[in-house]
C-alpha cells in the first residue's frame, strides 16, 4: 500500500500489511502466542533508530490515522503523545490492568499478541523520547508477557528498557493515576489531579499512560501508515477495535471488529444469541443499557449509538436475555462498584453506598424511595476524585430508562426474573 | 495574573481526595457551596463573582485540609472528563 | 503610695502577661481540638472555631513578646536574650527558662509553618503542627517552675483550669484518633 513514503521503506518486500481482520489478534486459534520471529514474519520489523524528525513525523502519522484511546475514554492518542513528548525525561506506561470484570479484550490481546503490545510500548517510548516503558499486566498475562520481554532482551531487540509489573485487580486500579500510585506505593487508588500524569506521573516524570490495545494499534500504524489504519472503520472512528461479547450468547468471545460494525453482526461473532434478548449493556460497567431490538441494527460506534445515550466504552457488549431482570443485574453491579470505591472521597465512599442500597430496594421489591434515589444521583454525579461515581450513575440512569416497565412491576410487587448474567467478582467486605 | 486575564474566569474547586467534609466552605460561601447529604461540598460551576473573590480566597486559606483552590481561566471540568489523563 | 519600683513593675508585668499567655495558649489548644472534632454542640460553627483558634494563637504572640521582653529587661534577674530560644542559656532558673525556650521554639515553628501553610502543603504543615502538643506541656511546666506565684490562690486556680481544659482536649483528640483511625484507601 502507498502510505507515507518514509514509513514502509523499512519493510521487507515479502511482508504485506494485513488486508482484512484480524489485525491485532492472530489469524488462527493457536495455542500459544507467536514467537518474536513469528511475530516479525507476520508484521515485519517495526521502525527503529528513530531520530527527532522521524519521531515527530510518526506522531503526525498517528494523528492522521485518528487513533483514539481504547481504554474507554477515547482520547486522541496523538494529542497525548505530543503533550508527553514535550516534557522532560518522560516514561511510558502500558496499561493492561483491565479492572472491568466484563471485559476480557486486554487479557486476550496480551496473551495472544504479546509482542505486538510490546512493540507498541517501545515505539511509544521512542516517539515521546522515553528511555523506559513499564508494562502493567493483568495477573493472567504476566507469565506470557515476561517470556515475551525475555525473548526481546535475548535478541537485544530494543533500545528502550522494559519493566513488567503485575496489576492490581481492583476495579479502579486501571485509572491512569491509580496505576502510577499502584506502582509507586502499592495502593491502586487515583491521586489528585492537577497535575495530570502526563505532566507529573511515575516518579514525577511526564508519563504516557495508554491502554495496551491502543499501543498495539500504534505499533501497526507505525509500520503501515495512517491510510492503512483508516481502511477499516468509519471516517470519524477509524480502524479496528477489540470487543468482548458475553451474556446470553452461544459462544462468549473476544473478537476484533471494524469500528461501526452493526451490533447484530457483532453478536453473530459470538455465534448469536442463546435466548431472546431484552436489552444490551454497551461499553462496560460504566456504559449504558439499551433496548436489544433498537440497538441490533445500529453501528457499534460512538456516532451510531449516540442518540441511544450510549457509546462503545471499553468495547463490551453484554446480552441480557428476556428471562433475566435488568434491575437486579444492575443492582448487583452497582453494589459491586460501590464496594470498589477507593474510599478516598466522601461522595463516592458514602454516596455510592447509599445509592446502591436504594437501587437494591428497587430491584428486590423492597420499599424504595425513588425521590431519594434521584436526589442522591443528582448530588453525587460528577463529583469525586475520579470518574468512578459518574460512571456508576450513568449505568443507573440508563437502567431506569430502559427497565421502566420492570420498575412499575416491581412497585406492584412482581418480579420478572433472575440475575446472574453479568460477572461480578466476589469481594472481601471493606 | 498577567494583564488581560479577566477575573471573571475564576472558579472555586475542591480536591475531593483531600476533603474531609468539615463544612467550613459551605458556611463561608453559601452562595457557591452547599453540602450534600453526607456533609461534602457541592461547589457551583459558575465563576466566582468579584464581590465574593476576597471571601473565596479566605476560605481557600482557611480550609483545614487545604482542599480548596481557585482555578483561573479554565473551562468547567468534570471528574469524568478527558482532562484526567 | 506606689508599691512598685521600676524593676518590680517589669517583673510584675512579666508574670501577669505570662499568666494571660498561658490562658490564651490553653484556649487556643482547646479551640484547635474543638475545631478538629467538630465538637458538640453541632450548631457551633466549625469555621468560627477554627478562625478563633487561629486568631487567639496569633494574638498570643503579642503577649509572648511582652512577657519575654519584660523578663529579660528586668535587671533583678539575669536571663539574657539568648535564653528566649536557646535552652540552658539562662543562669537564672536554667531548667525553668529552658522549658520556656522550648515552648517558644516550637511555637515559632508552628507559627511560621501555619503562615506559609498554602505554600508548604498540608502534610508538611500538619507534621509541625502536631508538635504543638509538646509545646503546651513545656509552657505549662515553665509557668509552674519559673515563678513563685502558685502560692497565690487565684493563680493556682487559673493554672489548674488551664491544665484541666487542655488535658480534656488532648484526651478527646486521642480518643477520636483511636476510634476513627486515618483512612487507608485500598491499602
Amino acid at each position: 500500500m502507498k502510505g507515507n513514503a518514509g514509513l514502509s521503506e523499512h519493510l521487507p518486500q515479502a511482508v504485506r500489511p494485513p488486508g482484512t481482520l484480524p489485525r491485532l489478534l492472530p489469524a488462527g486459534a493457536g495455542a500459544s502466542p507467536a514467537s518474536l520471529a513469528g511475530h516479525l514474519a507476520r508484521y515485519g520489523p517495526p521502525p527503529a533508530g528513530l531520530g527527532q524528525r522521524q519521531r515527530e513525523s510518526l506522531i503526525a502519522e498517528v494523528a492522521r490515522a485518528g487513533l483514539t484511546g481504547r481504554g474507554g475514554a477515547g482520547y486522541p492518542t496523538a494529542r497525548k503523545l505530543g503533550a508527553v513528548a514535550a516534557g522532560r525525561a518522560p516514561v511510558v506506561l502500558a496499561n493492561g490492568t483491565e479492572g472491568e470484570p466484563a471485559s476480557a479484550k486486554d487479557k486476550v490481546l496480551m496473551t495472544r499478541s504479546p509482542q505486538l503490545v510490546l512493540d507498541g510500548a517501545v515505539l511509544a517510548a521512542e516517539m515521546v523520547g522515553a528511555r523506559q516503558a513499564v508494562i502493567v499486566v493483568h495477573p493472567a498475562a504476566r507469565r506470557i508477557i515476561d517470556d515475551a520481554v525475555a525473548e526481546r532482551a535475548r535478541a537485544r531487540f530494543d533500545q528502550v528498557r522494559i519493566r513488567v509489573c503485575t496489576a492490581s485487580e481492583r476495579f479502579v486500579a486501571g485509572q491512569a493515576s491509580a496505576v502510577v500510585h499502584w506502582i509507586e506505593q502499592g495502593v491502586p487508588a487515583p491521586t489528585a489531579s492537577p497535575p495530570r500524569v502526563s505532566e507529573r506521573g511515575l516518579r514525577g516524570a511526564p508519563t504516557l499512560v495508554q491502554n495496551v490495545e491502543t499501543l498495539a494499534h500504534l505499533a501497526l500504524i507505525a509500520r503501515y501508515g495512517a491510510a492503512w489504519f483508516r481502511a477499516l472503520g468509519t471516517p470519524a472512528e477509524p480502524g479496528s477495535m477489540l470487543v468482548t461479547v458475553l451474556g446470553a450468547v452461544r459462544e462468549p468471545v473476544c473478537a476484533e471488529i471494524a469500528a461501526g460494525t452493526p451490533v447484530g453482526q457483532v453478536l453473530d461473532l459470538a455465534d448469536g444469541r442463546s435466548a431472546p434478548l431484552q436489552a444490551l449493556l454497551l461499553g462496560g460497567y460504566f456504559g449504558d443499557w439499551v433496548s436489544a431490538t433498537v440497538a441490533m441494527d445500529r453501528p457499534f460506534s460512538a456516532a451510531g449509538l449516540a442518540d441511544l445515550g450510549a457509546g462503545t466504552g471499553a468495547g463490551v457488549i453484554a446480552a441480557l436475555p428476556a428471562g433475566a431482570c435488568g434491575l437486579k443485574e444492575t443492582a448487583r453491579v452497582v453494589r459491586y462498584l460501590a464496594g470498589e470505591s477507593a474510599g478516598q472521597c466522601g461522595p463516592c465512599r458514602f454516596g455510592l453506598d447509599a445509592i446502591a442500597g436504594q437501587v437494591e430496594r428497587l430491584a428486590y421489591g423492597r420499599s424504595a424511595d425513588p425521590g431519594l434515589l434521584h436526589r442522591w444521583l443528582g448530588q453525587v454525579d460528577g463529583r469525586g476524585g475520579c470518574a468512578h461515581p459518574a460512571g456508576v450513575i450513568r449505568l443507573i440512569r440508563s437502567s431506569l430508562r430502559i427497565f421502566d416497565a420492570e420498575l412499575r412491576q416491581h412497585a406492584m410487587g412482581w418480579c420478572c426474573g433472575t440475575a446472574s448474567v453479568l460477572p461480578v467478582p466476589q469481594r472481601r467486605t471493606r | 495574573m498577567t494583564a488581560g486575564t479577566s477575573q471573571d474566569t475564576v472558579r472555586l474547586r475542591v480536591d475531593f481526595i483531600a476533603c474531609d467534609g468539615r463544612g467550613l466552605c459551605a458556611e463561608a460561601l453559601p452562595e457557591l457551596v452547599t453540602l450534600d447529604d453526607w456533609g461534602f461540598p457541592i461547589i457551583s460551576d459558575r465563576t466566582v463573582p468579584p464581590w465574593l473573590l476576597a471571601d473565596a480566597r479566605e476560605i481557600v486559606r482557611a480550609c483545614p485540609k487545604l482542599a480548596l483552590r481557585l482555578d483561573r481561566g479554565q473551562p468547567a471540568l468534570r471528574a469524568d472528563g478527558p482532562g484526567a489523563w | 503610695m506606689s508599691a512598685f519600683s521600676g524593676s518590680q513593675a517589669l517583673w510584675f508585668v512579666s508574670r501577669a502577661s505570662g499568666l494571660v499567655l498561658l490562658a490564651a495558649f490553653s484556649a487556643a489548644v482547646v479551640l484547635g481540638v474543638a475545631a478538629r472534632l467538630g465538637s458538640a454542640p453541632k450548631r457551633w460553627s466549625r469555621l468560627a472555631l477554627g478562625e478563633l483558634h487561629r486568631t487567639l494563637a496569633l494574638f498570643s504572640i503579642s503577649f509572648l513578646g511582652l512577657h519575654v521582653a519584660t523578663a529579660i529587661r528586668d535587671p533583678y534577674v539575669t536571663i539574657g536574650w539568648a535564653a528566649t530560644v536557646l535552652p540552658f542559656a539562662s543562669p537564672y532558673r536554667t531548667a525553668a527558662i529552658s522549658l520556656g525556650a522550648l515552648a517558644v521554639d516550637i511555637g515559632g515553628a508552628v507559627l511560621i509553618t501555619s503562615l506559609a501553610r498554602q505554600r508548604l502543603g498540608y502534610r508538611g504543615w500538619r507534621a509541625v503542627h502536631w508538635l504543638a502538643y509538646l509545646a503546651w506541656p513545656a509552657a505549662f511546666a515553665h509557668s509552674v517552675t519559673a515563678g513563685n506565684d502558685l502560692r497565690i490562690w487565684w493563680v493556682a486556680l487559673v493554672e489548674e483550669g488551664c491544665a484541666f481544659a487542655v488535658a480534656t482536649a488532648m484526651v478527646a483528640r486521642l480518643l477520636c484518633w483511636w476510634r476513627v483511625p486515618p483512612e487507608r484507601p485500598l491499602g
